[in-house]
């Protein structure tokens, strides 16, 4: 039993597992990629001018996980050969612990940084995932894109970014 | 016939619910949820305009029709990351 590609849950993140996940892939020989592109989103003390305390993340997860799998199939498609791994925390999240890691294995390592910037920005835009923000002297969701995953130009911007 | 009612973030603020289970008429459509539930809880109804929504956790439009015992999701928008 392998480590899963795409996952979500309360857990810490653990960098290192996207790696061995996208490194060891099974169908994948030894040697195959050269590289590995990772990004780990973390819980920043300060944001819009104010005193960030700890964050909360809630998931609708089922629908997380196949938005995952709809990344993972856009990103393979987009960059065939690029094997991806999302794993998103949720829950109570102190400051500087990890909310999101990515890791994109691939021969080269254009394509795996461009698939891995790709990946958080498709989170960012279609993830049934919400972050309230506890401050000092209150709270607050946070509330960025309506998500909508047949939403082509959305998906185009995405990658006009990760190809910058 | 009778569906259940997810809410995520601050959607399940203003009800007060993450769940709630409401019912609807026969050939009624997502939207027809949410007008149904925005009347109940007025506070919902700047929402309409940018809310996504889903039927049995996948994501659908909100001309989809419902069916008995659909489990119906409305999401704010998202924040992940």
């Amino acid at each position: 039993m392998g480590i899963p590609l795409l996952t979500i849950g309360s857990a810490p993140l653990q960098l290192e597992r996207l790696i061995a996940a996208v490194s060891q892939w099974e169908p994948n020989p030894a040697g195959r990629d050269g590289a590995v592109a990772s990004f780990l989103g973390l819980v920043r003390n300060c944001n819009a001018g104010r005193s960030v305390r700890y964050l909360e993340y809630e998931a609708y997860e089922p629908l997380a996980l196949k938005a995952f799998e709809q990344i993972a199939a856009e990103v393979r498609s987009r960059w065939p050969g690029v094997t991806l791994a999302l794993h998103h925390r949720v829950g109570r999240l102190q400051l500087g612990e990890a909310s999101v890691a990515i890791a994109a294995g691939s021969a080269h390592r254009s394509e795996a940084f461009a698939a891995c910037r790709y990946a958080i920005e498709r989170v960012k835009q279609i993830a049934p995932i919400w972050k309230r923000e506890f401050f000092d002297g209150g709270n607050v969701w946070i509330e960025g894109a309506t998500a909508d995953p047949r939403d082509e130009r959305a998906r185009a911007e995405a990658e006009r970014v990760a190809c910058a | 016939m009778r569906v259940t009612v997810r809410l995520f973030a601050r959607l399940h603020d203003i009800t007060g619910s993450a769940e709630l289970a409401r019912d609807v008429a026969r050939g009624a459509t997502i939207a027809t949820v949410w007008q149904q539930l925005a009347q109940e809880f007025p506070a919902l109804a700047p929402y309409e305009g940018s809310i996504s929504s889903a039927i049995n956790a996948d994501y659908a439009r909100m001309d989809a029709e419902v069916r008995e015992g659909d489990e119906v999701a409305f999401l704010p928008p998202v924040s992940g990351g």
